[in-house]
């Protein structure tokens, strides 16, 4: 299956894009998907930034043996920083 | 109950009147108004703390306005709320604008306090925002503070 994973903020930079597509066997667990991008288009990113990311499926934070789905909207962010 | 996201400021006085109106017979009406401060010490030990010429507002459209209702929907369920709203500004700020608005009715104060400091403390560090600082020394994303998460805590 194809992903689209959508970048933001200091990852979005550091990315230098704001989304990459993955093609991956379905389905998949978050943490599988991470690596996945870890060894693909994320691998020049800072580890202490990428340790750090946080994924949300479908617009809710996921945790690392949530299941990603064809057709989910999947989201790689570093931590929160609003108010 | 409502959320917004938006770039332009907002006027406090038109928020808590909506609020008052919707809220019917409210004994207690909590507001909390952020503020983009001159200096941002998000890194404590920063001895070249300079000052900030502008804070721009990064957010994941879609997921903030879920994520603000489900924080909203949370205090709805723990205190008795008559209405609520929170109101947050993306883009690009400067010191002393406007950048956070929670407003919280209750019949009583001790709910309203409480209220509005728990959707507070939960869009700081579970809405999807990040802050740019941009200053003469260049830009900087803002790191997340562990004090944030721990005050997640008490609630």
């Amino acid at each position: 299956m194809k992903l689209h994973v959508l970048y933001f903020a200091s990852l979005r930079e550091a990315r230098g894009a704001a989304s990459d597509v993955v093609e991956l066997s379905a389905p998949v667990h978050v943490a599988e998907l991470l690596a996945a991008l870890r060894a693909g288009p994320l691998s020049e990113i800072d580890e202490a930034l990428f340790t750090r990311v946080l994924v949300a499926v479908n617009q809710t934070v996921a945790g690392s043996d949530q299941v990603v789905a064809e057709g989910d909207e999947v989201a790689l962010f570093p931590p929160m920083t609003g108010g | 109950m409502s959320v917004r996201v938006q770039t332009e400021d907002f006027c406090v006085q038109r928020e808590y009147d909506e609020v008052v109106s919707e809220a019917g017979d409210a004994g207690a009406v909590v507001l909390f108004c952020g503020l983009v401060r001159e200096l941002y010490d998000g890194s404590e030990s920063s001895a070249d703390c300079a000052a900030v010429a502008t804070l721009t507002l990064e957010h994941y459209p879609g997921m903030t306005e879920k994520a603000l209702a489900e924080i909203e929907a949370q205090a709805c369920t723990r205190w008795p709320l008559l209405a609520t709203r929170i109101v947050h500004r993306v883009g690009e700020l400067s010191a002393k604008d406007q950048i956070v608005l929670v407003l919280a009715a209750s019949p009583h104060r001790h709910a309203a306090f409480e209220a509005a400091e728990f959707m507070m403390d939960f869009l700081k560090s579970r809405a999807p925002f990040w802050k740019k600082q941009s200053s003469a020394n260049g830009s900087i994303w803002i790191d997340s503070r562990e004090s944030d998460a721990q005050s997640l805590q008490r609630w």
